[in-house]
């Protein structure tokens, strides 16, 4: 009944959506307004609608209710509450429904947080939002339905694939979709926007902190996604280009461009109809990267459906939305002329240089991620594209960009002056140089590890110099100094702490791809294995039972120079119910890299085991560059300019009624 | 789902079933465990392990989906890492022995897609689409700094009046 309840919800949801689609965009159009404000209550009914529709799919999943195909498919009745729960969207089906609720959460946030938005651009921004749904909605019920009954039920599960019981998995999924399915409201704002022919700063800031959370969201899905790989598959690998790993990593890159456009339409009335442009590539990438992988068309570890009518529907939809917005977008886009005029060197230009460089990488992780299917199509014989291609064409376009970026925020807007922005830059370079020839000194094999780390150094410092220069740190006494800290705006606090995140989880990067240790062996009870300065005693294995594996656990002793570090205690586990094995490395994490311990496969009767030890280096700057990454984007999103539906700012003089009022205030630089 | 034969079942059905879970599950377990290279593979020789390293880096497992042969354990793999240390052992260049492992497997095991006519434009297609985007931002750009350039200086009354708003801006 419950189950039934919750595929009634969804029929319902969708005729919301139709009516939500059509009603208000009429309604504006005519400027009528009780059609117009018939989106925000649709809105909410929709979120409603879907979260009721979600909570009984969860229902089913948490008490087992195996008369559901889903259920049986996904689950089994002695696996860990947490995986019961994460099993919802654990699977294809329920992903899906995953996906439109989140679809239907930000329709909401808009509806119930956009006071300020003009009626006319809030009616048609989630009327574009609901559109959206609506295809999503068929998806589901015509493809993907979760609700669907068997008869008679089996008495239990098939489970879960274990290696999605993880907690760091478990959370994966949400965030993720969280960023892709954000950037959604951004496109729907900017179809929103063609139709009614106006791009300004009024329009940049309400949809701003949508980018940004988007944006946020997304970073930490991959930053989540890329740390479950380094400890769960067994060899601290993060990144591996995986044509999955890759469609989430583009709209992350275009959304990073977006990001730092929508900043010039906001400040300086520029570049709208790029920016425009970038926000329906953004979400089109994010559809794509859902088509990539709920199609199966890209066989891949991550791809767990193959069901070619779900890949085609994927597809139309694709092309229906990238079709119709290209063309609104030809239609429409010319009359978006932009204001504010620049000179080449100036935070225009800066930002310019990075749009170009952040969407040449997008592109080119594209091509190559599309290469081999596009080749194959055309009879043209099958190749593979893998992390040799990736990084020769990834690593070179980033050099660029994070020079600039150290530059870029030094340069005030419209006219800058390159040379005294390389001035202040002098300890910046110093401290590459210093960085460099600590890299170069460790390995003379390579010159990535002098690269990465020069670059790291560059970056980091040049952010502070940055800093130090908006707070007159060393110029002003120390309290002024801290004055001006405090009273710093959050988007410049969160651009501060987004830039040093990127410099740091550079470090993690250079040191674990360069100076990765790594020592394979078989280890008898008793034996000891150096890696680096650590020891490894392996003090032998036993046989533990979890709620639904069984496991054999090993124990190593680590000491470093005679003193005993700690205890590392790795697992192999098999689930008898799916049949499948992981391997839970052990992993000890310091600043200065990880120590990282496997158990392999038995060896003998003697209790020997294949083990495998890694050190990696600096790993732990990933995590927390990109811990800090992320917490800019959520600092900048506290910024009360951009807070939606804050009151104006207390300084902002001359509060316009007009929408398309330039922004006033400017940060002075 | 072995509780719930479909009701033309058949024999023969059965089996392919069977087969196809049986493959199933020796690939989840090529994608789910601790990298490959086992203990008794690796070469005494530290430099030649280290070369073995960057040449298995390139190579596609062919039965694997997107891990190279050194991150996987399908016995292919394992067979591949073997067939690379002995041509290395046989002295070999690295060349030869990529050489030698494409002309057994064809280009499809290699990560680094080899330059060709069909590959023309994945090779280029990165460094083009830099130089198209490049230049459309020098045009746009130097539109942008020419329609300053074409307006008219400020006049007196209004420097004075800019240097007048600037005068009581705290810097």
């Amino acid at each position: 009944m419950i189950v039934e309840l919750g595929h009634f919800a969804l029929i319902l949801a969708l005729a919301v959506a139709v009516i939500q689609g059509t009603l208000p965009m009429l309604g504006a159009a005519r400027n009528h307004g009780p059609w117009m404000e018939l989106a925000r209550t649709a809105a909410l009914g929709q979120v409603a609608l879907v979260g009721l529709s979600f909570a009984c799919l969860m229902y089913a999943y948490v008490v087992s209710d195996f008369s559901v195909v889903n259920v049986v498919r996904n689950s089994h009745s002695l696996k860990p509450m947490l995986y019961k729960v994460s099993g919802t969207w654990g699977n294809h089906e329920g992903s899906m429904l995953l996906w439109v609720l989140i679809l239907a959460l930000f329709g909401a946030a808009v509806a119930a947080w956009g006071r300020n938005l003009p009626p006319a651009l809030k009616a048609r921004t989630l009327a574009v939002q609901a559109w959206i749904a609506v295809g999503f909605y068929l998806f589901i019920l015509l493809t993907s339905n979760p609700f669907v009954r068997m008869l008679p039920p089996p008495a239990d599960g098939l489970g879960l694939n274990p290696l999605l019981q993880d907690p760091g998995l478990a959370f994966h999924p949400p965030l993720l979709y969280l960023g892709y399915v954000g950037f959604s409201i951004v496109f729907s704002f900017a179809i929103a926007a063609l139709i009614e022919g106006r791009v300004d700063a009024a329009w940049a800031r309400w949809v701003r902190p949508w980018t940004l959370s988007a944006w946020a969201f997304l970073t930490a899905g991959i930053a989540l996604g890329s740390w479950w790989a380094y400890y769960e598959l067994g060899w601290g690998g993060w990144w591996f280009w995986d044509p999955v790993e890759n469609a989430s990593f583009l709209p992350w890159l275009t959304g990073t461009a977006l990001l730092h456009s929508a900043i010039v339409v906001e400040k300086r009335e520029t570049l709208k109809a790029w920016t425009i442009f970038l926000a329906i590539v953004t979400f089109g990438l994010s559809l794509l990267g859902t088509f990539l992988v709920r199609s199966g068309v890209l066989t891949s570890v991550h791809a767990f459906a193959t069901d070619p009518t779900r890949g085609v529907f994927i597809l139309l939809l694709l092309v229906i939305v990238l079709g119709g917005s290209f063309a609104l977008f030809a239609w429409r886009g010319p009359q978006l002329a932009g204001g504010g005029l620049f000179r080449p060197v100036s935070r225009e230009g800066g930002l310019l240089l990075n749009n170009l460089i952040l969407c040449t990488a997008a592109a080119a992780v594209l091509l190559g991620t599309l290469y081999p299917l596009m080749l194959e199509a055309v009879g043209g014989g099958k190749v593979s594209v893998g992390p040799p291609f990736f990084n020769a064409v990834f690593v070179p376009l980033m050099v660029p960009l994070i020079i600039a970026m150290a530059v870029g925020p030094l340069l005030p807007w419209k006219r800058g002056d390159l040379g005294g922005a390389l001035q202040r830059l002098w300890i910046a370079g110093a401290a590459a140089a210093v960085a460099g020839a600590w890299a170069w000194t460790r390995d003379m094999s390579t010159l990535l590890g002098l690269l990465g780390m020069a670059m790291a150094a560059w970056l980091l410092v040049g952010t502070l110099v940055e800093l130090a220069g908006r707070i007159q740190l060393f110029r002003a006494p120390v309290t002024e100094s801290l004055r001006r800290l405090v009273g710093l705006p959050r988007s410049a606090i969160g651009m501060t702490l987004a830039h040093a995140g990127l410099a740091i989880a550079l470090v993690g990067m250079t040191g674990d791809s360069v100076w990765k240790l790594e020592s394979i062996q078989v280890t008898a009870p008793g034996e000891t294995v150096t890696v680096g300065r650590h020891s490894y005693t392996f003090e032998g294995a036993r046989e533990v039972t979890g709620p639904n594996y069984l496991a054999i656990r090993g124990s190593f002793r680590v000491e470093r120079d005679g003193r005993p570090v700690t205890t590392l205690e790795p697992e192999r586990r098999r689930y008898p119910v799916e049949r499948g094995e992981t391997t839970e490395a052990a992993i000890h994490p310091t600043w200065l890299g990880d120590l990282y311990v496997t158990l392999g496969d038995s060896q003998g009767g003697e209790g020997a085991f294949v083990t495998r030890i890694y050190f990696n280096p600096f790993i732990v700057w990933l995590w927390t560059g990109v811990g800090l990454m992320v917490g800019g984007g959520l600092v900048s999103l506290a910024d009360r300019r951009l807070r939606v539906g804050a009151p104006a700012p207390r300084r902002a003089r001359a509060t316009a009624p007009s929408p398309s009022a330039p922004a006033t205030e400017t940060v002075t630089p | 789902m072995a509780d719930h034969p479909e009701a033309a079942g058949g024999m023969r059905r059965r089996l392919v079933k069977a087969v196809v879970v049986l493959v199933a599950i020796l690939l989840m377990s090529g994608t789910g465990q601790a990298g490959g290279i086992q203990p008794d593979e690796i070469l005494a020789d530290p430099a030649l392990e280290a070369r073995a390293r960057e040449i298995g880096r390139e190579l596609r497992c062919l039965v694997c989906q997107n891990q190279s042969i050194d991150d996987s354990n399908a016995e292919l793999a394992r067979d591949m890492r073997i067939l690379v240390r002995a041509r290395l052992q046989a002295s070999d260049t690295d060349r030869e022995v990529l050489d030698y492992v494409v002309s057994r497997y064809g280009d499809f095991v290699r990560l680094r897609p080899p330059f060709k006519a069909s590959t023309l434009l994945l090779w280029f297609g990165p460094a083009l689409i830099l130089a198209a985007g490049g230049l459309a931002m020098v045009l746009f750009v130097r539109r942008r700094a020419g329609i300053e350039d074409s307006l008219p200086p400020l006049s007196e009354v209004e420097q004075a009046r800019l240097e007048a708003l600037l005068g009581d801006r705290p810097r």
